[in-house]
């Protein structure tokens, strides 16, 4: 190899940056990323038991990490599309699936829409407490009978004067039970099809808002996810964000970046499983020599390295045409559904590799392996994103 | 592409050849030079190489792509002036065809165990040996060949010689699974005269002369199959209307794999032309995208049954996961990059 130094040269490229980031996404992502070993990781294992509380939020608001994307005036850091990125993707250190969610069901699902639809108002009492952690929000679209199918919503507002009476319920509602309010799809006029939905902005502390249930789940324990109902609850015109009748179309563009944030998340959550067990293949010995050395092991992890890398640039890809503009559908279902698929794919080989150690709690292989699960569920399954794009080729 | 070598794709792979006009015909497009001279353009050329597979003939592609990013770029790298006005000017006006000649009977993807030995003798080398699985071989008028100039095992004996065709050099065609299209030859070497002035780079770097192409050999093979993939889709989609959700499902399937294969290949392509390692990325983005390419064809055959360019298609992306380093090589290189 003598004659081969100067072309093998091990650098492997890790170390430069992709072109969509800039020494300034650098530097944030090493703030966030400090943040959240020192201050959220250690936790981690208590906050499964008894999911994380609220100060996360204002502890997130007061370092602005809950506004990175906003503009200043509205508190806000008026950072690029992919700030939130770098957030999604930094999040997933904390070991802690829940967490992640949480954050960014407020910062990435519910918030969006009272930034881009709602009325100045609307944004000093919603956006604006938001950012700073002082008021947490929740996304209501899932019924007990409307999961994907966001079209059979049922919940009812009923105009009565100049006042809506809101009925109906929602279910697996992430911050459902911590929330100061949601940002609610409902049914305005059911003979009106897709043109029949209306967003509203709801307290949660009104009369007739109903926390019913904390849902136990398989994974993301440290989330609170609740069964809510709504009982005629009143609320004023104002409370309408958006125009009346567009809530379908409000809530599909939503989804759309909530898609791309959760495949974000999913690529970087498969990286950092992956990291911890290549450290772990190297140290454990089996029949003589660490498992790493076996031509099998490297194989695998030369696999999932290029599943990862693959998902990676298609989230930053999609991620770059949806910051310049444009708004693909079709790309941004690809890559939910790729990120989600082979995030499970590379939980599942790297509790393989860990053997009976995988399966255990202690070493937090299981616990991504469970939560990374409702990557292919939650925001459109698997199923629905193969409509989508199924469907956008004319089939 | 496909106003002019679509039509006769069909013809030439039945004659288990397509003319040496082809050459010509691109050439005075401008397209057999497009990373050469002061007007180099190498996003151009991945461009050419991802839409050359439009040309609807893997075997045509591979006789193309061996010329101009797998024979040439070594004498434009490592050429003198004379060596370049003598075999890279005439290759880029479509004149003479080139081949690079590494693979031996014993010697594949493990490069170093080549065998074909080059003895130094008064104003050359003389060179006996033979190579195999060479693209362009018969109809090529030049052989960049990798030789052995000393005896000892390893890297550091390897040299590359430019072999005219001429006395002692012969070529036979090979038979083939697919690229029908391509003269794939086995070239012996009986005692050859090659003059001093052909020995290109230095005596004892021919490794790192073939190292220093294979990620661009790499990348072209990811890219022609991503574009390979999306003109598979074009021609099957439109006969898959109406099949049913199972259809609709697989062909998303199929289209976000190929997608993710362009996202990563067009990723490798940025770090690579931004200079430095992409080893990494470009091994990556060859993983990723040939073994995806013959499972595309052989799905839309599946769903829409006998089609002769999908079946082409899926008979010349087969070559993908084998050729330029085998899936297992890849695998090999980026178990080394981490640490493994």
């Amino acid at each position: 190899m003598a004659a081969t130094p100067d072309v093998l040269k091990p650098d492997h490229a890790s170390s430069r940056k992709h072109f969509i980031f800039t020494d300034e996404h650098d530097q944030l992502r090493e703030s966030i990323h400090n943040f959240v070993v020192k201050e959220l990781r250690p936790h981690a294992e208590e906050w499964e038991e008894n999911t994380f509380p609220d100060w996360v939020f204002q502890r997130m608001g007061e370092l602005g990490f809950l506004g990175l994307t906003y503009p200043e005036e509205y508190g806000g850091q008026g950072g690029d599309y992919y700030c939130a990125l770098v957030l999604a993707e930094e999040m997933t250190h904390a070991n802690c699936g829940g967490l992640g969610m949480g954050i960014a069901v407020h910062t990435d699902m519910a918030t969006p829409p009272i930034h881009l639809f709602g009325t100045e108002q609307q944004k000093q009492d919603y956006l604006v407490p938001s950012i700073k952690g002082e008021k947490i929000a929740c996304l209501g679209i899932t019924e007990p009978d409307a999961g994907s199918d966001v079209a059979g919503i049922k919940t009812r507002a009923v105009k009565d004067g100049d006042e809506y009476v809101i009925n109906g319920s929602k279910t697996y509602i992430t911050n459902g039970h911590r929330s100061d309010f949601i940002v609610l799809v409902t049914k305005t006029d059911p003979d009106a099809g897709y043109d029949g939905f209306t967003l509203f902005i709801v307290d949660m502390d009104l009369p007739g808002v109903v926390r019913e249930q904390k849902l136990q789940k398989m994974g993301m324990h440290a989330s609170d996810t609740a069964l809510l109902a709504f009982q005629d609850v009143r609320v004023p015109e104002s409370a309408v964000l958006g125009q009346v009748g567009k809530g379908f179309y409000h809530i599909m563009w939503e989804l759309q970046g909530e898609r791309m944030i959760g495949a974000a998340g999913a690529v970087a959550a498969a990286q950092n499983v992956f990291d911890r067990t290549l450290e772990y293949a190297k140290e454990r010995t089996a029949f003589g020599r660490p498992i790493s050395k076996f031509q099998v092991t490297r194989f695998k992890f030369a696999e999932m390295a290029t599943k990862i890398e693959t998902a990676r640039q298609l989230v930053y890809t999609t991620a770059w045409r949806f910051a310049n503009g444009e708004y693909p559908v079709r790309e941004i279902s690809m890559a939910k559904l790729y990120a989600s698929r082979i995030a499970c794919e590379v939980a599942d080989e790297c509790i393989q590799i860990h053997g009976g150690a995988g399966y255990m709690k202690e070493y937090n292989v299981e616990r991504v392996w469970r939560d990374l699960r409702l990557n292919r569920i939650g925001a459109g399954t698997d199923e629905v994103m193969l409509e989508v794009i199924g469907k956008s080729y004319g089939l | 592409m496909e106003a002019e070598l679509r039509p006769h794709a069909s013809e030439w792979e039945a004659a288990r050849w397509f003319p040496n006009t082809v050459f010509e015909q691109l050439a005075e497009r401008g397209w057999l030079g497009l990373k050469y001279g002061p007007d180099a353009d190498w996003v151009a050329d991945a461009v050419f190489a991802e839409e050359l597979s439009r040309s609807g003939s893997g075997g045509l592609a591979a006789g193309v792509g061996a010329h101009t990013s797998i024979a040439t770029p070594p004498v434009a790298k490592f050429g003198t002036a004379e060596q370049q006005e003598r075999w890279l000017a005439p290759a880029i006006r479509g004149e003479k065809i080139a081949a690079l000649a590494i693979t031996e009977p014993d010697a594949g993807s493990d490069v170093a165990g080549a065998r074909t030995r080059a003895r130094k003798v008064d104003g050359g080398w003389l060179v006996n040996g033979s190579k195999t699985y060479i693209t362009n071989g018969v109809r090529a008028d030049y052989y960049v060949t990798a030789v052995k100039t000393r005896d000892e095992p390893g890297h550091g004996s390897m040299s590359f010689l430019v072999i005219e065709k001429g006395e002692g050099v012969t070529a036979s065609k090979l038979e083939k699974l697919g690229w029908h299209a391509s003269d794939t030859g086995e070239i012996a070497f009986a005692d050859v005269f090659v003059p001093d002035e052909h020995l290109l780079g230095e005596e004892g770097r021919g490794f790192y002369l073939i190292m220093a192409n294979f990620q661009w050999e790499r990348l072209l093979m990811a890219l022609g199959a991503v574009g390979s993939m999306r003109a598979g889709l074009e021609r099957a989609i439109p006969r898959l209307a109406g099949r049913g959700q199972a259809v609709r499902h697989a062909v998303a399937e199929l289209a976000m794999t190929t997608e993710a294969g362009a996202a990563l290949t067009h990723h490798a392509l940025r770090r690579f032309l931004d200079g430095g390692d992409a080893v990494r990325e470009v091994t990556m983005a060859k993983l990723a995208t040939q073994r995806a390419s013959f499972d595309l064809h052989d799905r839309l055959l599946s769903l829409l049954g006998p089609d002769p360019e999908l079946e082409r298609a899926a008979r010349d992306s087969r070559l993908g996961p084998i050729g330029g380093g085998s899936d297992e090589i890849m695998k090999e290189i980026l178990g080394r990059t981490m640490g493994l």
